[in-house]
């Protein structure tokens, strides 16, 4: 298997829906640990395996339609990026562990961090180019995305909840979850029909999380109203309506 | 955190690897509770996992419930972080009284038990409600109980109540219920699953949370056409397929562009608006007398038509073939020639602007009347609405608005959508299809917000109203109890004699919707009766309240003082009050006596607010997951449109502290005091506490809070008698009640026959009866007549409201520039816009001039607030985990415009206003109209409050835009008025103007700390 997540950008709205649903799961969970760091005091953070980035997208007359408003409008296009682990291929952040905490799970795929093993050296998030590590300073272990493998795989739960919680939790269904080695899941038919985008692909180190961009913008063929009426209005005549 | 749980190994099953197991949560001490979120007001079901700990019960989960219809198992991040609510260190822990010599607003307190505060309160009220009863007033911010405070405020006796919807939506509210019988927000919703083009106006990330999400992904995923209005592109803009900057405050007029060319093609549904608006209703035209503008009506004041089968003048009802664009004489002139223009010549972009006939002679002949599409025609078709004509103003292209209006008009009628839906009309017509226009708007804050909201947010539903998208497939529909007669049939308490009457409960609740001057609630002198001023001619209709006023009302003694004011969940000495700073300042100001000018301040919350450090007397709240609460029928329950449906919250961690839940202590001292309808005769209380009110009290026999499981058994739905077992039926139900509207009962629901009837019997509704779309409304003429001097009841005296009036009471759907204007320095002119001199009747309705543009405009950007999604109603508790995501607020201001100021990412800039400054730190950002400046709503904080440590970033970089905003301002006559739409007193936040310039200093300015007055 391999597993991981399909990312839509077309409607994440950036809501961090996702982020906080990963931080309330896996704050206590048995594979995770996510800790706050001066949560009331001058500088809030802690440990998040998941965070939303805001881009704008400037000059761009793709994203609106008609390129209309382009001496009047600012040609802007907001897009929010959620990023966590990619589980890559070719996990540069497993190779250079030294001493193989960080380890890429045979069955299926995951990248997870054996805390046992982990002596908080942050060489694997030097490692990352998306930045998905994060030290959990409280234990000196580092953090990152499983894919709520705790989740996936606990039989306790309805099989519809054995998916990660940021999955679960999206209010615009913009994150899917499953298996790119079957071409038939969710996740493979949407990156095939969306065609699927790699982050920084050009690293070369194969991310398995793919991102869907945001689709062309939808517009309407609509005949214009005043065709053949220049600015005169159509004459109106009383239909026989009756009640 | 790890290792908390006892980890179990995986079950042999799951794969392993390399030896390095996956621990499973151990879901032994677990247990799921199913009940309603309170971390905003969109009320999704939550699924929340508590477990125990050292026989302690803590929240492990709180997760979307999948069964739910609001959210159908989603949860945004406010859901997911309720436990750090929960978790706050910000939570009372017990009630409080100010220490004695201590000043108000340093927030030092004394403990004191309740059975002591509430024998305090107790003494207290029993002397007001003996003496004086309005000398009370109770305001609540965004609480979902306001069907048992009003019931309360009521019953003691007192007008002074409302929630804090008069600063947050009464625009959309009042604008819905006076024209469509349902509104924006609350009672409508767009059809999500078959919407072909939306337009989203004005929304800033605020309301209906997850559903406007879930439904988004809906359209985009079916390729419909989202289209949003709105001058920052963040949150749902982002999405947009197109993105319209507009110019903050001039949504009417780019809606009224559309209005024009959608007339001037004829696009517009001639089906829908003959049968079911007032389009054909007859307007009478006689300036200069008390008919002028109001409908022309049998001798049983039924509105009357032009019946083209008939030719002669006819009720709406069956067989009747009313002509939309008509005007004539009534009753026709003798011969029976000229009876009327039965279509109407073709009208140039500026024609027909020939003076009205002269009107009938007083005492005999004829009237002139025109149909309301003819009045409709008229005005829209002017020139002055024509896109070329407001592009400028709108800062929206020409050819924008008027491929925008193609678009709407296309998708209206050429992709038409029609169900195979058996349904019965009110004139006993059946139908075997529902036709559907699948145009869907949705309108919030961006619109609400500006003292026009009303009059554009009419403007939106006249689009609607003209093509037809109002509660069928693909557009806008309603959910119950809406829609509701327009307006609804409930008026405010508006009896002198009842108001002043010692111990004794007003005859209704305090608010309502008038429908002419005569339900103003006035005094003899013509004085307002509410200490908000609501309902006085300076907000006739000010359905729900003016919160924002009272403060300064109350402190400048006008129009009355008062002795005690109750808060409840509201934070009017921070981020809920325009003008701060001074408001602090009132909160804090004395008499020539020593005393405070507000003698009495009783603050109850379950945080540590801004507000609480002002109180007097805290009594301490519970949290969502501690108590009992019904999300009720009676007031603003989780309908959506296929289903009606209310909620409850019951208690899911145990109390570990010394507060109490607010209702409890409503219907505690309800029965301390005695209130009529919470005691026996025999004087004995009547109900145990809230939960035993829920379950028996009866507002109609059958009607109760919760309408699901009533009936002994739990066996009937909406209505049946008390059923003792109520709450625990909810509880096994996931904590909601849904009854699911037959096919016959979806759509078209204001003049669906057996929808009416079903409504009725469920008390929704008072009778059955159609509810006809009011494009133009008589109420608003009414007012206008009054303003004018010609109206046949009261009329106000002062010159300012006169004016007023006579400039915003358009019966048609208007707009006029929003501009506020401060209290002094000086003053700039009696209110908002030009002074028009138009009549409802002339069809011209001149416009102003767009505002000046550069030099010599003092304050050329305006200044809004947007809401953050991950924190919009969720500021109560200063999340721990929110506060990570956001604690600190920039101004942003467009790219382009930063660098004609000269102006720098990070830069500290002075932000101006005619009313203050404020020093804040500013980024760029290019997705913002170009005079416009934004910052996030409410991050600011004052130091310590919130359970914040002192040097928390909130309090020292964190800004608020109110202390900008003046909450007055001053007709050139002299009158204080309150900063607010003149027609429903909502507060006109976005009104606000500003200049920029670079700070050479930084750090934010003013920092104002507790117990120290400026």
């Amino acid at each position: 298997m391999k597993l991981g997540l399909a990312i839509d950008l077309d409607t994440c709205v950036g809501c961090h829906a996702c982020a906080v649903a990963c931080k309330e799961w896996n704050g206590k969970s048995l594979m995770g640990g996510a800790p706050d760091y001066d949560p009331y005091g001058s500088a809030p953070s802690g440990t998040w395996y998941n965070r939303i980035r805001q881009y704008e997208l400037d000059g761009d007359p793709s994203f609106t339609p008609q390129g209309c408003g382009s001496t009047h409008q600012p040609l802007s296009k907001t897009i929010n990026v959620p990023m966590s682990c990619m589980h890559c291929e070719e996990a540069h952040c497993v190779t250079v562990c030294p001493t193989g905490a960080s380890y890429k799970r045979a069955e299926d795929g995951i990248v997870l961090v054996d805390p046992d093993r982990c002596m908080g050296c942050n060489y694997c998030s030097w490692a990352c180019p998306y930045g998905a590590r994060e030290l959990d300073a409280d234990q000196g272990v580092m953090k990152k995305c499983t894919l709520c493998v705790d989740r996936i795989y606990d039989q306790q739960l309805p099989e519809s909840e054995r998916q990660p919680a940021c999955v679960l939790a999206c209010p615009t269904h913009a994150r899917h979850f499953g298996d790119y080695d079957d071409p038939a899941s969710k996740v493979s038919q949407l990156a095939a029909a969306r065609g699927r985008q790699d982050m920084l692909g050009d690293l070369g180190y194969k991310p398995v999380n793919a991102y869907l961009s945001p689709r062309k913008p939808a517009q309407v063929e609509a005949v214009a109203l005043r065709q053949g009426l220049s600015d005169k209005a159509k004459a109106f005549v009383n239909r026989l309506i009756s009640l | 955190m790890l290792g908390q749980n006892q980890g179990v190994s995986s079950p042999s099953n799951t794969p392993l690897s390399a030896n390095r197991p996956i621990h499973i949560e151990d879901r032994s001490q677990q247990t799921v509770h199913h009940t309603t979120c309170y971390m905003c007001a969109c009320r999704c079901g939550i699924n929340v996992t508590t477990e125990q700990i050292e026989g302690k019960t803590s929240v492990r989960f709180i997760q979307g419930n999948p069964n739910h219809i609001v959210n159908q198992g989603v949860l945004c991040a406010k859901g997911s972080a309720g436990i750090m609510k929960q978790n706050s260190p910000a939570k009372l822990q017990q009630p409080m009284i100010r220490r004695p010599g201590s000043e108000r607003g340093e927030g030092v307190f004394d403990p004191i038990s309740w059975d002591d505060a509430l024998d305090l309160v107790t003494q207290r009220l029993e002397h007001i409600r003996a003496t004086d009863p309005k000398r009370l007033a109770f305001y609540t911010g965004r609480d979902q109980m306001q069907a048992l405070t009003g019931l309360w405020a009521q019953q003691f006796g007192t007008p002074n109540w409302a929630a804090h919807g008069g600063f947050c939506s009464v625009n959309m509210a009042a604008a819905g219920l006076y024209s469509i019988g349902y509104s924006f927000w609350e009672f409508g919703a767009p059809d999500w699953d078959r919407a072909k083009y939306f337009m989203l106006w004005g929304v800033a990330e605020d309301h209906s949370s997850n559903p406007i999400k879930i439904g988004l992904d809906k359209l985009k995923s079916r390729g419909a056409k989202f289209v949003s209005v709105n001058p920052v592109r963040t949150g749902y803009s982002a999405i947009a397929d197109e993105w319209i900057p507009i110019r903050p405050g001039t949504d009417g007029l780019f809606a009224l562009a559309i209005v024009h060319e959608l007339l001037k093609a004829d696009a517009i549904d001639h089906t829908y608006l003959a049968k079911y608006t007032n389009a054909p209703w007859l307007v009478i035209d006689a300036p200069g007398t008390s008919q002028d503008g109001l409908f022309l009506r049998d001798d049983k004041g039924l509105p009357l038509v032009f019946d083209q089968n008939t030719n002669s003048f006819a009720t709406m009802k069956k067989g009747v073939a009313p002509a939309l664009d008509w005007s004539g004489a009534h009753p026709p002139p003798p011969g029976g020639e000229g009876l009327g223009e039965r279509d109407s010549a073709p009208i140039n972009a500026s024609s027909d602007r020939t003076p009205s006939p002269q009107p009938s002679p007083p005492g005999g002949g004829s009237q002139r009347v025109r149909t309301v599409l003819h009045l409709i025609r008229n005005r829209y078709l002017s020139d002055d609405y024509a896109p070329e004509a407001v592009a400028a103003q709108c800062g929206v292209p020409t050819e924008q608005i008027i491929r925008i209006a193609a678009e709407v008009a296309h998708v209206a009628f050429k992709e038409t959508i029609t169900l195979p839906v058996k349904w019965t009309d009110i004139y006993g017509n059946q139908h075997d299809e529902v036709v559907g226009r699948p145009v869907a708007f949705y309108a919030m804050r961006g619109i609400s917000a500006h003292a026009n909201g009303f009059q554009t947010c009419r403007s939106l539903h006249l689009i609607q109203m003209l093509i037809g998208a109002l509660d069928g497939p693909g557009n806008f529909r309603s959910k119950a109890p809406f829609p509701r007669p327009i307006p609804p049939a409930q008026l405010p308490e508006n009896d002198a004699g009842l108001i002043n009457a010692p111990n004794t409960a007003l005859s209704k609740t305090p608010l309502g919707f008038p429908t002419r001057p005569e339900e103003l609630a006035l005094d003899a002198n013509g004085n307002a009766l509410r200490l908000d001023k609501a309902y006085s001619w300076e907000a006739p209709i000010a359905a729900h309240g003016m919160m924002h006023a009272v403060i300064k009302n109350a402190v400048e003694g006008d129009p009355y003082s008062i002795d005690t004011l109750i808060l409840f969940m509201a934070n009017m000495a921070w981020n809920s009050a325009m003008n701060t700073n001074e408001t602090q300042d009132m909160l804090r100001a004395k008499s020539a006596s020593g005393d405070y000018k507000i003698p009495f301040l009783i603050v109850s919350d379950a945080f540590d607010s801004e507000m609480v450090r002002f109180a007097d007397l805290v009594l301490p709240d519970t949290t969502y997951l501690e108590r009992y609460d019904a999300i009720s029928f009676l007031d603003r329950p989780i309908s959506e449109p296929d289903a009606a449906a209310d909620a409850i919250r019951h208690p899911i961690v145990p109390l570990d502290r010394d507060v109490r839940p607010w209702q409890d202590v409503l219907v505690e001292l309800a029965g301390r005091l005695k209130f009529p309808a919470f005691v026996k005769p025999d004087g004995e209380k009547k109900f145990a506490g809230y939960t035993d009110f829920i379950v028996n009290y009866e507002r109609a026999p059958g009607i109760g809070f919760l309408g699901g499981f009533r009936g002994k058994d739990g066996e009937k739905s909406l209505r049946g008698e008390p059923n003792p077992n109520q709450w625990k039926a909810y509880i096994g139900a996931q904590s909601f009640f849904a009854h699911h509207w037959p096919e016959n009962q979806q759509w078209m629901r204001c003049v669906n026959q057996d929808y009416l009837n079903a409504a009725a019997e469920a008390a929704f509704i008072p009778k059955t009866e159609g509810i006809i779309a009011q494009l133009y409304s008589e109420p608003l003429q009414k007012f206008r007549l009054a303003g004018q001097g010609l109206y046949a009841g009261p009329k106000p005296t002062r010159e300012v409201d006169k004016a007023r009036l006579t400039e915003y009471f358009d019966p048609l759907p208007s707009w006029y520039a929003v501009d506020a204007a401060p209290l002094p320095p000086g003053g700039r002119g009696w209110g908002r816009g030009t002074s028009a001199t138009d009549t409802a009747t002339n069809g011209q309705h001149p416009l102003p001039n767009p505002p000046p543009q550069g030099e010599g405009t003092h304050y050329p950007l305006h200044a809004i607030t947007q809401r953050p999604m991950m924190m919009y109603h969720s500021w109560d508790s200063q999340n721990a985990w929110l506060r990570q995501i956001i604690s600190q607020n920039y101004l942003y201001v467009a790219t382009s415009k930063a660098a004609e100021l000269g102006l720098n990412d990070l830069d500290w800039v002075w932000v101006e206003s005619a009313h203050g400054k404020i020093r804040c730190q500013m980024k760029t950002m290019s997705g913002v109209e170009a005079n416009t400046v934004w910052t996030w709503n409410a991050i600011g904080k004052m130091a310590t409050a919130w359970g914040l440590d002192k040097e928390a970033s909130e309090a020292t970089t964190g800004f608020l835009l109110n202390h900008l905003i003046s909450e007055s301002t001053r007709a050139s006559t002299g009158e204080r008025m309150s900063n607010s739409d003149p027609i429903t007193g909502q507060a006109a936040w976005y009104d606000l103007r500003v200049r920029i310039y670079k700070a050479n200093e930084t750090g934010v300015w003013p920092k104002i700390e507790f117990g120290k007055a400026r």
